[in-house]
């Protein structure tokens, strides 16, 4: 997924446009689309916007858990995040921030060329109001130190979908420790032939099933 | 005996071990067949290149594990691990291998992406021969790239229609050049075929048939996989669904056809099909329903009339599609597991078709001989109870210990017996 939300800043707003946050919820693209444009039209305020916006987000992000959404639903949400930001995002002031829940680093391990489970999760994490830096694909070893060093996250995911990843991310989290690293950070795997027994070979803190199960790791360990 | 004849008689037992599973008989004992993946190279100390790209080599390592691990059928690697010179024959872009984006030992890996765009469904419903020839194959092979230059192929018809003009083309040296790699791609082909053939009649000689005499896919994987990629074909079910549904559609009699026709050559019922998209997680249950099971459904029972055996392998996790995917003629089919609840499926699956499965790879990876059997009579004591079940890892073997994958075919000849 190329967007990212954590690119908008948002300021909480009392006043929320029911409407707007279920079609967007609901995943109607064509009739969100129209409003927005409506409401851009009629001189609604861009930030109240985006801020329905991210509440339709985490509706998603809810149903998703609740296994009522699943992937195509996901990507769907976030070309619609997408095409609202393009119409919203020329108009807002520079300035706004937002509190992040706490960071988080991800990327597919060296070797490894799969990302969409990775890509949901950074989906779901960003959804959930996570700082996530993703690294990408075939991701060496040298610069999960370096960005660890340099983001300082409180988790790092691994993700992996081949059983080659299994010695990738067995030696990540050896040089994250040869790096002094390891116990400044919680670190979480997953993907195709991930398990528990995966988790205890390479050492990491977690293994997850999915994206819900990233997520709910994140909020035990940092909060949110 | 001669060895001659063992090894004959060794190959109608298999035959009918394997066969007496799939039609929910209880053969004398479990069947045991996996999918080495690259463990014979790793096994036989050659690199993933070396049997990339050396056929003589691949067939030392092939024929070695084949023998020493006496599995019941074997999968012939020719179409799945020969693939380096016709690769680079064509500069195929949807893979990245040895050599070409992974490192020597590493297997080679599918490259996601919007190789149909989104706007090009009309083209390929209309003629997706024509749309495959001028803008797919250009897009997925940078040696066929000249394609792009070609008129339409259906609007060269005759005499005064098309004939005269739409020769031309052909002419150029862009498409000169495609041709020429066309012709260089049409001799690789055929050696991975004669190879492929060969390796067939070295293993009956050593009293082992194959696996598979075919292979196909669901058409929402072939158009998600190699067409539209995971996402476009995600969105396509919100934003296009009709032409979604009929792609599908089209798609079917050439999935079909594909099967059948290697089933002809090979004179080997079984067809393999992996399950890639339809699994839980990937879709909503609503969504099976609408997008993907039809096509295949109707796929796996023209196969069944045909007196052929549908062999999916369903990835991932399908626990939930289980009494949907019920629905197929009994006795004909072989289900591989990978992540599926066993226990359920023989619980809903057990009178409809043969199980296949499931010891997890991270088990066969990392854990030790004595979980490895573990697992093994757990399967066995489960879902073996009354035959109709082919002991199998998860997936491909690549990188498990040759210990914990000894451990599985030796637990399962003693243990798995009736």
């Amino acid at each position: 997924m190329s967007y990212k939300l954590s690119a908008i800043n948002f300021v909480r707003r009392d006043v929320m446009n029911d409407k707007l946050v279920s079609l967007m919820a609901d995943l109607m693209e064509e009739e969100t689309i129209a409003m927005v444009k409506e409401l851009i039209n009629g001189g609604a305020d861009p930030m109240a916007i985006l801020n329905d916006a991210r509440s339709a987000m985490e509706v998603v992000g809810k149903r998703f858990e609740s296994g009522e959404y699943f992937i195509p639903d996901l990507f769907m949400a976030g070309e619609m995040m997408k095409g609202i930001s393009e119409i919203v995002k020329p108009l807002l002031k520079e300035g706004d921030t937002s509190t992040k829940k706490g960071k988080v680093l991800i990327g597919t391990v060296a070797g490894d060329i799969h990302d969409i489970g990775k890509d949901i999760v950074t989906f779901m994490l960003d959804v959930s109001g996570y700082d996530i830096l993703d690294l990408g694909i075939d991701v060496p070893v040298s610069t999960f130190v370096e960005k660890t060093r340099e983001f300082k996250p409180q988790v790092v995911g691994l993700s992996g979908f081949l059983t080659l990843a299994f010695d990738s991310m067995k030696k990540t989290i050896e040089v994250l420790e040869q790096a002094g690293l390891r116990d400044k950070v919680k670190i979480m795997i997953g993907g195709g032939q991930m398990d528990d027994e995966v988790r205890k070979y390479v050492r990491a803190d977690a293994y997850g099933k999915d994206a819900v199960a990233a997520v709910n790791l994140c909020r035990q360990w940092i909060g949110g | 005996m001669t060895m001659k004849e063992d090894a004959a008689e060794l190959y109608r037992q298999r035959e009918k071990r394997v066969n007496d599973a799939i039609a929910l008989r209880v053969p004398d004992r479990v069947p045991i067949e996996v999918l080495f993946g690259f463990f014979p190279a790793k096994y036989s100390g050659m690199t993933v290149e070396e049997v990339m790209y050396d056929p003589e080599k691949l067939l030392q390592a092939q024929m070695k594990t084949l023998l020493e691990f006496q599995l019941d059928m074997e999968q012939n690697p020719y179409g799945i691990r020969f693939l380096g010179p016709i690769l680079e024959v064509l500069d195929f872009k949807q893979l990245k291998w040895p050599g070409h984006g992974v490192p020597a030992n590493l297997t080679y890996q599918f490259v996601e992406g919007e190789y149909m765009k989104a706007d090009e469904y009309d083209h390929f419903l209309l003629d997706p021969s024509d749309f495959m020839m001028r803008k797919y194959w250009p897009r997925i092979c940078g040696s066929l790239k000249g394609f792009e230059k070609l008129a339409p192929i259906h609007s060269i018809i005759t005499y005064y229609m098309g004939i005269p003009f739409g020769f031309a083309p052909f002419s150029l040296p862009e498409v000169i050049e495609a041709l020429d790699t066309i012709k260089k791609a049409g001799q690789e082909s055929m050696r991975i075929a004669t190879y492929s053939r060969a390796f067939t009649e070295k293993a009956k000689e050593a009293g082992f048939p194959m696996q598979f005499g075919a292979f196909t896919q669901a058409p929402f994987d072939t158009l998600g996989d190699f067409f539209r990629g995971t996402k476009g074909i995600m969105l396509d079910m919100y934003r296009r669904p009709d032409k979604l549904i009929k792609a599908c559609e089209k798609l079917l009699p050439f999935m079909f056809e594909i099967a059948v026709n290697a089933t002809k050559v090979s004179g080997n019922p079984r067809v393999f099909i992996p399950i890639h998209k339809g699994i839980d997680g990937f879709m909503s249950m609503e969504q099976f329903k609408k997008f993907y099971w039809p096509t295949l459904r109707e796929l796996m029972v023209a196969l069944i009339n045909e007196g052929l055996n549908p062999c999916p392998l369903w990835e991932g996790d399908c626990t939930s599609r289980l009494e949907i995917i019920k629905d197929i003629p009994q006795g004909k089919a072989c289900y591989a597991f990978e992540a599926t609840d066993m226990v359920k499926a023989k619980e809903i699956l057990g009178d409809t078709v043969c199980i296949r499965g499931n010891v997890p790879l991270s088990i066969l990876v990392t854990g030790t001989t004595e979980s490895v059997r573990a697992y093994c009579k757990k399967l066995i004591d489960t879902v073996g109870k009354d035959g109709g079940y082919i002991m199998d890892s998860s997936t491909g073997l690549d990188d498990a210990k040759p210990e914990n994958v000894k451990a599985m075919f030796e637990f399962t000849r003693e243990y798995g017996v009736y």
